[in-house]
């Protein structure tokens, strides 16, 4: 998701928060956030006041010496989960091997200091909460220190802290369990001082997950593994065509089944359902497979994936709203026709597929609520679960589960799963119920990545450079109509629509973007690296050709056309550069692919080594270099680019699109949506950091924009052709 | 001179034909039971129905020349990358038997039966590009003994009567979709009429391509 | 609805639920056993993966009634096998995982692969780990993971 703020460099806790410290009942020390609300009031224009929740912890020190941090952050797959707890041991001076990590519940105090809402996307995690999280440690260690210091009658500047010990004159010490619970009660610094970064003993260092061994040996709980007493299973029939409503169904052969506890209608964020209520999802689903229902698709838009390709590919050859007009936009025209190039692409819907299905559990009592899912969009899930209950959000109890992927799908501005959840909870006031949605309700279901056409006409210059550009992209917004409409459509331009062109790093003189917005009837939804899943495409193969035309290297053609600002890209093409000796000794029917780009403030450059096999493209090696700021976990950085690369294959897999035939999906399952196996996926992947002090940019999405360009790139050398259309078919 | 030598090798090279012909006729006597009647001309026309089952999907998706098995009506290659492996059983960890159980499963729409494995290459139907071989070509294999496994007429005819993986070809199971998989053109009763008479006009494969 | 009794993890379970019931639902529902995954329902994915008398088996795909009184072993009782110690062990070591809910299944598929192949090539490993999907992608580190393994064993 784009990053719609920044968070000020140098912003301090202390403008905007303050700490709040008790003692549990247990003899540990609780510190609490607690949001200034005027603050945030000032900073978001209008937003109530944070209200203040019942005392949640960020630090919880137990009597047996265990400290267990609070992430305020989804955990599914990126890593947060250690990399924030590290952030604050560091500061804290804790024993690191004492450390535990849970997921927060849904709260005001856990909101994203930016973002303003609970949630994980826009890869700000660690971007937003370094500093919170720094300043947390740093003030729960000042509070020990308090503590000792007055034990000990001596000042705090005497004390030293290493490893959950405090360290005082004359060879005293305590350790941090034993002072939590004086520590409790000593007032909360409005300033403290931060580590020297050449202090850190985690923060920059490779430290293994947290939850790595319960995610080996079966114990790790996902949202789909909770068991509850009394819990039902409920699966819910969709519409075939979205928006579809119920005329009429016949319930009578799935209520014979043992188990089935009951069968209804219920609205949908589009159109009508039908849910079914057993005690097993085995029951659930042949009851379901039983249902009867006569579905009213009367005077609904059925989407056709050939009609809507005519219909993007027409609106492309036309100007759309514009979001960038740079320089003399009749310089295209002066520059002969010899040296200009027409260019079309095409990209597919995109199913995300998180390896979990999708799935919420709500047990609705009259007068509260209780919610576990496996949530991207904390805030705005507890809101659609009060709101389809008749609550206020703060009746809604709402617990963050572990998630089992989601690169975006976790995340759905109308709530619709946990809505769902929630309308069926209703009716069965009192029992639990898990609603599961089947792998074949994913691959159908939509919030797709929505399907782009790019039309691009370049005009280059006698130096190989573009002189003048003009394009022009047709895909779907992702916010129009939602509460974050105002804030992203800029001139009825979706800024997620135009990411990675608009903003280019490349200097483009007499520049033309715009873009259409059609309406069309197909939930959509931002997938992994958003707009940059194919703007980078565009960017990096038009590159390329242009490249290849101007006989340069691509990395030195990338270098002379980069603004001399872009410094980040500059520094991993650079380091690119240094780590791909390789490609002087590709062997014989290999070839080398080059593409790098930016996006969430992290510059990624990426060289391949390809060859074709069973007329697919092999990747037997990929070497990234990576510009993030301070990497505060080199291996979950490591892991992120090496695996991040892989999911971005999913672009170029032969059966890797949603289409439509007459409103329907063709797709069901796995078999026919069919993302990157390990065939796939590249063989080998060596990931060079460049060194920085900077502050912290998010890794979760960059990888994902740069593979497959560069696949591309490498296959033109060995077929001779330019690839405009995704999936790669046909080589 | 030249032309008594040319006589003489003409007439050298027909002996030879036909001496070819014969040991063509008698090797593929060899192969059959012992004859009774059935003439080459409706051996022939039985051998097409035998063609007709084997390049049915239900068979031939398990003899293909590749590394790999084929499923549905549309033969297309196999998903999860389903491999052949040293013994047609696949590899391990991802074996035939992983999911292919001793008998169909009807609830999930895996369709099973005894010992599920690929036929071994020798036996394939189609090229390496998944293109059906031809009723000669298909005739030749199956008929070859060096390659079938030893089988003679009788056991061929046995093998299409009674092999539990020849019988599940037309008792396939359901998809998991729920349909039902579609069986050879002609009943297996029909399939063993077809294979006895081929059987007693001695195996007779279509000359040529 | 029928009764079966179950051999899992070394353990006798008698359970009793309609028989078209996949092995993966017993696991996870009647047994209380989530470590063992629903990814796909189709066999496609193999985070179902269980072992059979040793054999890697998508149990979402195998109705209890035709698994017999062959044994089970799953994830959570993969531990009491060095060679599934040895997987687990490299797991953690390599910091396999990410999201880790296909981890169950590509561990259950490795160890089947090293009990037959102590010793795999690169090929050996791509062909054994080729049915089974990581949304991640965490492939790398998974075929790092198995070659150290393999060399504890």
């Amino acid at each position: 998701m784009r990053t719609a703020a920044r968070l000020e460099k140098g912003a301090h806790l202390g403008r905007r928060g303050f700490l709040r410290v008790s003692a549990t009942a247990a003899g540990g020390l609780l510190v609490s956030l607690y949001l200034d609300g005027s603050a945030f009031a000032r900073a978001e224009s209008q937003r109530p006041p944070a209200k203040a929740y019942p005392p949640d912890a960020f630090v919880h020190i137990t009597p047996d010496g265990k400290i267990l941090i609070t992430v305020n952050r989804l955990e599914f797959g990126q890593g947060v989960q250690t990399a924030l707890p590290m952030i604050l041991a560091d500061e804290m001076d804790a024993d690191w091997s004492q450390v535990a990590a849970e997921l927060a519940p849904a709260a005001d105090v856990y909101k994203d200091p930016v973002f303003g809402i609970q949630m994980v996307g826009g890869s700000g995690s660690i971007a937003h909460s370094f500093q919170q999280y720094r300043e947390l440690g740093a003030k729960t260690r000042a509070m020990l220190i308090a503590a000792a210091a007055d034990r000990w009658h001596v000042s705090p500047d005497q004390l030293r802290t290493e490893n959950s010990v405090v360290y005082g004159p004359g060879n005293r010490s305590a350790r941090y369990a034993e002072l939590a619970k004086d520590a409790a009660r000593k007032p909360i610094p409005d300033n403290v001082r931060l580590k020297n970064p050449a202090d850190f003993r985690l923060i920059g260092k490779p430290v293994r997950r947290l939850d790595s061994r319960a995610k080996c040996d079966g114990s790790q709980k996902f949202g789909l593994d909770l068991d509850l007493p009394g819990m039902k299973i409920a699966l819910v029939a969709h519409p075939p065509v979205f928006g579809g409503k119920v005329k009429a169904f016949d319930a009578k052969e799935a209520l014979a089944l043992d188990g089935v506890r009951e069968v209804f209608e219920i609205p949908l964020a589009k159109g009508q359902g039908v849910a079914v209520v057993a005690d097993r999802f085995w029951t659930a689903k042949q009851a379901r497979d039983r249902l009867k229902i006569d579905w009213d698709l009367s005077g609904i838009e059925r989407p056709d994936s050939s009609e809507l390709w005519r219909k993007f590919k027409e609106l492309a050859r036309t100007t759309g709203n514009v979001a960038v007009a740079r320089g003399d936009q009749n310089m295209l025209a002066k520059i002969p026709r010899t040296n200009r190039i027409v260019v079309e692409y095409e990209f597919p819907y995109l199913a995300h597929t998180p390896m979990e299905p999708l799935n919420a559990t709500v047990q609705f009592q009259s007068d509260r609520a209780e919610a576990w899912v496996p949530s991207q969009f904390q805030t705005m899930d507890q809101m659609a679960i009060a709101e389809v209950l008749g609550l206020k959000p703060e009746q809604v109890t709402f617990h963050t589960e572990f998630a089992g992927g989601g690169f975006g799908r976790r995340a759905v501005i109308d709530s619709h799963i946990p809505r769902e959840a929630a309308t069926i909870a209703k009716r069965l006031r009192g029992t639990p119920v898990k609603l599961i949605w089947t792998r074949e309700d994913d691959v159908r279901g939509g919030y797709y990545r929505p399907m782009h056409a790019h039309r691009v006409e370049i005009g280059i210059g006698h130096n190989g450079m573009p002189m003048a550009w003009r394009h022009v992209i047709v895909g779907q917004s992702l916010v129009a109509g939602t509460p974050f409409a105002a804030m992203m459509i800029k001139n009825g331009v979706d800024a997620t629509t135009v990411e990675g062109v608009e903003d280019t790093s490349y200097n483009i003189p007499n520049f033309h973007v715009s873009a259409h917005n059609p309406t069309v009837n197909v939930p959509v939804l931002w997938w992994r690296s958003v707009g940059n899943t194919h703007t980078a495409f565009v960017m990096e193969t038009l590159v390329d050709e242009l490249a290849t035309r101007a006989r340069m290297d691509p990395i030195a053609y990338r270098r002379k056309l980069l603004k001399p600002e872009a410094k980040k890209l500059s520094s991993v093409l650079d380091l690119l550069e240094d780590k791909i000796g390789w490609r002087k000794t590709l062997p014989e029917g290999h070839a080398l692919g080059i593409a790098s780009h930016e996006c969430f403030d992290t510059a990624v450059a990426c060289a391949v080594d390809v060859s074709i096999e069973n007329q697919r493209p092999k990747i037997h090696r990929a070497t990234i270099a990576v510009n993030c700021g301070l990497a505060v976990n080199p291996l979950t950085v490591e892991s992120q680019f090496q695996a991040g690369i892989g999911f971005g294959v999913t672009q170029l897999m032969a059966k890797g699109a949603i289409t439509f035939k007459d409103g329907l999906v063709e797709q069901r399952n796995f078999d026919g949506y069919t993302p990157p196996y390990i065939v796939d996926a590249p063989t080998s992947v060596d990931v060079h950091i460049v060194p920085s002090a900077e502050a912290p940019t998010g890794c979760g999405e960059p990888p994902v924009p740069v593979i497959a360009p560069a696949v591309v790139n490498a296959l033109n050398k060995l077929t001779g052709k330019r690839y405009r259309s995704l999936p790669l078919v046909n080589l | 001179m030249l032309r008594y030598r040319t006589a003489g090798v003409l007439t050298f090279l027909c002996f030879c034909a036909l001496i070819w012909c014969l040991a063509s006729e008698t090797f593929e006597r060899a192969v059959s039971a012992i004859p009774t009647g059935k003439s080459r001309a409706e051996g022939l026309a039985a051998w097409e129905q035998v063609y007709s089952v084997l390049i049915s999907p239900r068979c031939i998706n398990c003899h293909t020349a590749t590394n790999y098995p084929q499923q549905g009506a549309d033969r297309h290659r196999h998903f999860a990358n389903v491999i052949r492996g040293p013994e047609g059983k696949g590899v391990p960890g991802l074996n035939c038997v992983s999911c292919h159980q001793g008998v169909n499963a009807e609830s999930t729409g895996v369709p099973g039966g005894p010992n599920w494995h690929l036929a071994p290459l020798s036996m394939r139907w189609q090229d390496r590009n998944d293109r059906l071989l031809s009723s000669a070509d298909v005739c030749r294999a199956v008929t070859d003994r060096g390659k079938n496994e030893n089988m003679d007429g009788g056991a061929l005819l046995k093998h299409h009567e009674e092999a539990a993986l020849v019988l599940w070809a037309w008792n396939p199971g359901r998809r998991p979709d729920g349909s039902m998989r579609t069986v050879p053109p002609i009943s297996h009763a029909e399939f063993v009429d077809a294979t006895r008479t081929w059987v007693d006009a001695g195996t007779p494969c279509p000359r040529g391509k | 609805m029928a009764t079966f009794r179950l051999n899992v993890n070394g353990q006798r379970k008698e359970i009793k639920v309609d028989p078209s019931t996949p092995l993966l639902w017993v696991l996870r529902e009647e047994l209380k056993m989530t470590g063992t995954k629903y990814g796909c329902g189709i066999s496609a994915c193999g985070a179902c993966t269980v072992h059979l008398d040793g054999v890697a088996t998508r149990s979402c795909v195998v109705p209890v009634s035709l698994v017999g009184d062959r044994s089970i072993v799953t994830i959570e009782g993969i531990a009491s096998d060095p060679v599934g110690r040895a997987v687990q062990e490299a797991w953690v070591e390599k910091d396999v995982v990410q999201c880790g809910y296909c981890q169950s299944g590509q561990i259950m598929t490795a160890v089947a692969l090293l009990k037959a192949t102590p010793k795999p090539t690169d090929t050996n490993i791509e062909e054994s780990m080729g049915g089974n999907l990581c949304r991640c992608a965490t492939y790398v580190r998974i075929r790092e993971a198995i070659k150290n393994a393999s060399q504890q064993l």
